[in-house]
């Protein structure tokens, strides 16, 4: 009776891994291009730092918590122009990514930041003491010296991320969290959502645990 | 050469502002070694930082080698410190990058072609000892090996100036000596003139051609290190070369009632010659050596000893007499009773 419940859900589920790990790929990629410059400059233009510019600083930081300050399933929602204008498409995974791209973007940017913050300042200092230009110091200094840190932002990224392509339900984004909603949640079936939580569960387990490893290889402190 | 005229470092902060630098002027002149010294607080690391415009003076000049550095734009800063090496008293090695990637990272900064990054580094690593740690990352080198690497990316790009900042406080007292004799070598093969601030007498003493004090923000005291070291004028500065200098006698000597007790300072050429030994020939006085000691500065020696003389005591206020006439400073410690 289990088993065959399992059985049957098997394409389900299949086609909900796969849906989850398109939506997490594509937001994660677009959150590392966009994010991960996003958060360099917002270091690097602090007070003290050898590109300072408080204007830009404030802008940015603005519209930074602005993007973190609604919640994901109004940002889902409320993007859905923007999703047509770029995917074409309301409805879908592909649309459900332009909303999860968008709110990943300043959270990730955010722990870009922060790792870069983490880096001895002496260490900055001296690299514009030798002259070097300042996308030097960034390409050559700043991302190498903060990279565990990145690395393990990507990490937490991807994870929140898998969270919030739950929500991606609501417009029909499908993946494996909303078939926990749907599937287990709705219609009451136990054996359906305890299975996809496990999913998640173990998902999740194994990304935390690769990003640590590749946080661990490139750690050379 | 470097010129700094009137430099006034000042910083903003929440409780108001702080003075940092004060009208400090002073020249260094090409291949010398110049060594300021103070306690910290004292503003020789801001001082020091306005050299190569890490930290922007509030007012004043910084000329080195005829080009005045605060009216640089950005681009042109950047080249000009090219031409300045910096090293610090904590290395700030990149930890993700290999040693002869931080090398490398100093010459890329100056546009220097690949095929001849490589050659140079393995140039850079051999003159400071450590062609065989060129893969290794900073965290498995020494302290001593680290400030090696430092010094190796400072001179990179051929500097003609070397600023030193507080490059030996973190290194343990025999690796001290080490990179100071590294340091005293470059200065003399490749003729970089050498800037270093310190807390430590001592290094001032080993390397240092000319030395400045500083105290609040200001340049109290500025000269010769030897003359200096022999005649200090300033309270600080003779604090400073106490620290190396100083001897204390037990109690116990000072209470004795026969004789005098008196300090004789020799510098230079007096120090080599047998001033003691005539005194006893010449004199009938008695005299026992407690205390002494000879220290060389710049190779030129410089004697203190502290005597007792004993006998008649006219014979001995006459041998006191031809001490201080032969020697430049005689301090007579205590009279007998």
């Amino acid at each position: 009776m289990l088993l065959d419940n399992l059985v049957a859900l098997l394409p389900e589920l299949n086609k909900a891994f796969f849906e989850t790990v398109y939506m997490v790929g594509i937001s994660i990629l677009v959150a590392i291009i966009v994010g991960l410059p996003t958060g360099v400059l917002l270091f690097v233009t602090d007070k003290g730092l050898f590109l300072e510019n408080q204007l830009f600083k404030n802008i940015a930081g603005f519209i930074v918590n602005m993007i973190r300050s609604v919640p994901f399933i109004i940002l889902l929602i409320a993007l859905l122009p923007l999703a047509n204008l770029i995917a074409g498409t309301t409805i879908g995974p592909t649309a459900a990514s332009v909303s999860l791209s968008v709110a990943a973007i300043p959270f990730f940017a955010r722990i870009v930041e922060q790792s870069l913050r983490e880096i001895d300042k002496g260490v900055i200092e001296a690299a514009v003491a030798t002259g070097a230009t300042p996308w030097m110091i960034i390409k050559d200094v700043l991302i190498p010296e903060a990279k565990p840190g990145i690395v393990q932002g990507i990490t937490i990224t991807i994870i929140s991320l898998v969270a919030y392509s739950a929500m991606a339900g609501i417009v029909g984004g499908g993946g494996v969290g909303d078939l926990a909603i749907r599937f287990g949640y709705y219609r009451y079936d136990d054996t359906v959502m305890i299975t996809t939580v496990i999913i998640l569960i173990c998902l999740v387990q194994l990304i935390q645990f690769g990003g640590d490893k590749i946080a661990k290889v490139v750690d050379k402190r | 050469m470097i010129e700094v005229r009137k430099l006034v470092k000042v910083y903003e902060t929440k409780k108001g502002s702080v003075t940092g630098v004060e009208h400090v002027s002073l020249t260094v002149e090409k291949g010398e070694i110049y060594g300021i010294v103070g306690y910290s607080g004292a503003g020789k690391s801001s001082l020091i930082r306005c050299l190569n415009l890490l930290e922007k003076p509030t007012s004043g000049e910084i000329i080195i080698d005829g080009v005045e550095l605060t009216s640089l734009n950005k681009s042109e800063l950047r080249k000009a410190r090219l031409k300045i090496g910096m090293i610090f008293q904590h290395f700030h090695l990149v930890s993700a990058k290999t040693v002869s990637e931080n090398i490398a990272f100093a010459l890329k900064a100056a546009g220097t072609p690949k095929a001849r990054i490589n050659e140079r580094v393995n140039e850079l690593l051999e003159m400071v000892g450590l062609s065989d740690k060129k893969d290794v990352y900073p965290a498995q080198l020494s302290g001593g090996q680290k400030q090696r690497v430092g010094i190796a990316r400072a001179l990179a790009n051929n500097p003609s100036v070397l600023l030193c900042d507080e490059a030996t406080s973190a290194l343990d007292p025999s690796t001290t000596r080490s990179i100071l004799a590294l340091l005293k070598k470059i200065n003399r093969e490749l003729g970089i003139t050498i800037v270093l601030i310190t807390h430590e007498m001592e290094v001032v003493k080993t390397i240092c051609d000319r030395m400045a004090v500083m105290q609040d923000g200001k340049i109290i005291e500025e000269g010769n290190v030897y003359e200096i070291f022999a005649n200090p004028q300033e309270p600080l500065t003779r604090d400073f070369v106490q620290s190396i200098l100083q001897f204390e006698l037990p109690e116990r000597l000072l209470e004795e009632r026969d004789g005098k007790l008196i300090k004789i300072y020799f510098e230079g050429e007096i120090a080599e010659q047998s001033v003691i030994s005539d005194v006893f020939q010449n004199f009938k006085v008695r005299g026992n050596i407690l205390h002494g000691k000879i220290e060389y500065i710049q190779d030129t020696p410089l004697g203190i000893f502290v005597m007792k003389v004993t006998g008649d005591p006219d014979e001995i206020d006459r041998a006191i007499a031809y001490i201080a006439s032969r020697t430049k400073n005689l301090e007579v410690i205590q009279y007998a009773a």
